[in-house]
């Protein structure tokens, strides 16, 4: 697939490349604009702070996972275990409480870090066996799911304490808790990506991994940390996503990849590497979670909007390529 | 497996060498060792019911997974199959029950397949989209279409005579000469036809498909097209195989289809693998799963252990083209 790469795009200067980025997320911005304002004349409840900070809540968990996500798949990579690996993170903070009786502190630690390890484990497997990542990880998928599973042996965990339940409901400062806590990761990951040498040089190794490595940087340890922050974020999520719902279940986060991915790619996230910003991807999945919540309550189905968020999709990607190569004069 | 072994040089024994060394033969030789173990412990395992019923129940995985193998081996990827199967589907279904004849039931939805899938490899090809981002929308597309025209409803009264994949031509089930001759005629095409051959060519080097006449661009489009007919045959078997059809696919489908290409040595770089491999894969995948059940393992446990084997078939592949490849 890298050879697609070949192309227009590396015909195209780094100015080019910036200005096809700022014309993907000025077209999200118009496009998110555009289906608030619509979307506003349809329902009086849509454009409520009650309704939009309840949306804020249901985006997190698909959010918070993206923003790792961008990363990799700014490096030519690609994670499709998270669902699994927030599924496996639910079910061992469920059943080191229920089963092992520790206490739900220490059971929330120890979840996290399992999703964590589980994101390490994806990373020494994409950089020591060179095993391609979109393997790697659908390997995983099954395994992490697997384990989910087997530990759980299909049954929920219920009947957690009040106190845990104000993470995913409660709200802080009005603004629910959870918000916060993805606020701080959006600054910290935008930071990270477009203001740190390591944020540049995952661009690098997007663009050409092997110029990469002979420019001196540490090909497999990027890797490994962005992997390992996917585990991470995967994990946290699988937290916030159990105190949510208040249970435990292991077909939880199911599908949640394609989600993950869907805000990404929307957000202008190049699939081959090299190009997309945190920004792109946080207007990605607000926009899919506005047309969602929008439509829903101007009485399309939930179905339906399934199928306009898949247009929007492929429709927007038509359109940067379009507006990008018209900039680059070879459409 | 494909160009990598065919210029090492002749002799029997190199020969035979290079063909126990194939993905082809390792699965085989898999499948093999799986059914003695198994069947020793319980001889149930090998009883002529229980290989039907897997050979039945997954002869449409191995199926669409053919024409997965080759638009993985063009370079690309589809992850709406398993959604496409669904629509399909019920599209077959549909007709069937609104007293379409039952030969256009079956030949409708191979249509329709290649039109979709036709309609992704344009956008592909011409307007270089990468494919998984292509068949991510799709998927949301079809799977959303598909839910809210039937409502979740199953399509049952099915006329007689309409259950393909129950027939049993000389006591075999139809799925099996399904997926038998196709992966055959399949992998004889994609050896030594000229479309076949430009598949390889324009997976493992695009530039250099170009410069010696392929357009890369109509190649794409005919493997979408080749792949979506695939699908459709893949949809009739699987709307078939029951008296009812059901508006929802199993979950993960498209991963199952995909981890079958990709554990049957089709390299997800592209260029490299074979239709046998993937058929073999398939049948090994669907047999572990009969066979963890078979041995008394705790079925909570199976999916955990199948991910395992994923992950060591997928390893000893690396390891063997790399020792390979240091070896010449």
């Amino acid at each position: 697939m890298a050879e697609t790469n070949m192309g227009p795009a590396t015909r195209s200067a780094a100015t080019g490349r910036r200005r096809f980025q700022f014309g993907h997320e000025a077209l999200l911005l118009v496009l998110l604009v555009v289906s608030l304002s619509v979307l506003a004349t349809q329902s009086d409840v849509f454009l409520t702070t009650a309704n939009l900070l309840n949306q804020g809540r249901l985006m997190t968990e698909v959010a918070i996972v993206a923003l790792p996500m961008t990363m990799i798949i700014v490096t030519g990579g690609i994670d499709l275990s998270v669902g699994s690996m927030l599924g496996l993170s639910a079910i061992v903070l469920g059943y080191s409480w229920q089963n092992l009786g520790l206490p739900l502190g220490v059971a929330c630690v120890v979840a996290v870090l399992t999703g964590t390890a589980a994101g390490f484990f994806n990373g020494l497997l994409v950089t020591r066996t060179k095993v391609p990542p979109l393997i790697a990880t659908l390997a995983t998928l099954a395994l992490f799911r697997g384990l989910a599973e087997g530990i759980s042996e299909a049954r929920s965990v219920r009947g957690y304490p009040d106190w845990f339940f104000r993470l995913g409901q409660g709200e802080v400062l009005g603004v629910p808790s959870q918000l916060w806590i993805l606020l701080v990761a959006i600054v910290i990951a935008w930071i990270v990506l477009a203001r740190t040498t390591f944020g540049r040089s995952l661009y690098a190794i997007g663009h050409n991994e092997v110029a990469a490595r002979f420019s001196g940087i540490a090909v497999d340890r990027c890797k490994l940390a962005i992997y390992t922050a996917s585990g991470f974020a995967s994990g946290l999520a699988g937290l916030i996503f159990v105190s949510r719902v208040s249970t435990t279940r292991s077909d939880m986060g199911t599908g949640l990849e394609l989600d993950v991915i869907a805000a990404v790619v929307l957000g202008g996230t190049s699939i081959f590497g090299g190009v997309g910003t945190i920004v792109g991807t946080v207007l990605g999945f607000v926009l899919i979670q506005l047309l969602k919540n929008g439509l829903a309550l101007t009485g399309v189905t939930s179905d339906a909007t399934i199928v306009v968020i898949g247009t929007v999709l492929i429709g927007s990607i038509l359109l940067t390529n379009f507006i990008g190569r018209r900039h680059r004069g070879d459409g | 497996m494909t160009a990598v072994t065919e210029t090492a040089g002749g002799g029997i024994l190199p020969g035979l060498r290079r063909l126990v060394a194939t993905q082809e033969a390792v699965l085989l030789l898999a499948l093999v060792v799986l059914v003695i173990v198994v069947g020793t412990i319980n001889p149930r395992f090998v009883s002529e019911r229980n290989v039907q019923s897997v050979l039945l129940g997954n002869a449409y995985i191995a199926v669409a997974a053919i024409g997965m193998s080759m638009v993985i081996v063009s370079g690309n990827i589809d992850i709406s199959v398993g959604s496409l199967i669904g629509v399909l589907a019920t599209l077959s279904g549909s007709l069937a029950v609104s007293g379409v004849p039952i030969i256009l039931c079956w030949l409708i939805p191979l249509v329709v397949g290649a039109m979709v899938t036709g309609f992704m490899g344009l956008l592909v090809a011409y307007l270089r989209i990468p494919a998984i981002v292509v068949s991510l929308g799709m998927l949301s597309i079809l799977k959303g279409g598909l839910i809210s025209i039937t409502g979740g409803d199953w399509i049952t009264d099915l006329p007689e005579g309409y259950h393909l994949a129950q027939m049993r031509p000389f006591d075999i089930p139809m799925p099996i000469y399904f997926m038998v001759f196709l992966t055959i005629g399949a992998a004889i095409w994609m050896r030594y036809s000229v479309t076949g051959r430009s598949i390889y060519a324009v997976g493992g080097n695009a530039e250099a498909a170009r410069l010696s006449g392929i357009s890369r661009e109509r190649t794409i489009v005919k493997v979408f097209v080749i792949h979506g007919v695939f699908v459709g045959i893949a949809s009739v078997l699987f709307a078939t195989q029951l008296s009812i059809i059901q508006s929802t696919v199993p979950p993960n489908l498209e991963l199952t289809i995909i981890t079958a290409s990709v554990v049957g040595g089709v390299s997800i770089l592209g260029g490299v693998g074979t239709v046998i491999g993937s058929t073999f894969a398939a049948v090994l995948l669907a047999a572990i799963g009969s066979a963890l059940i078979f041995v008394n393992l705790s079925p909570y446990w199976l999916r955990a252990v199948q991910g395992i084997l994923i992950l060591v078939t997928v390893l000893a592949d690396i390891l063997r083209r790399r020792r390979m490849s240091r070896r010449r």
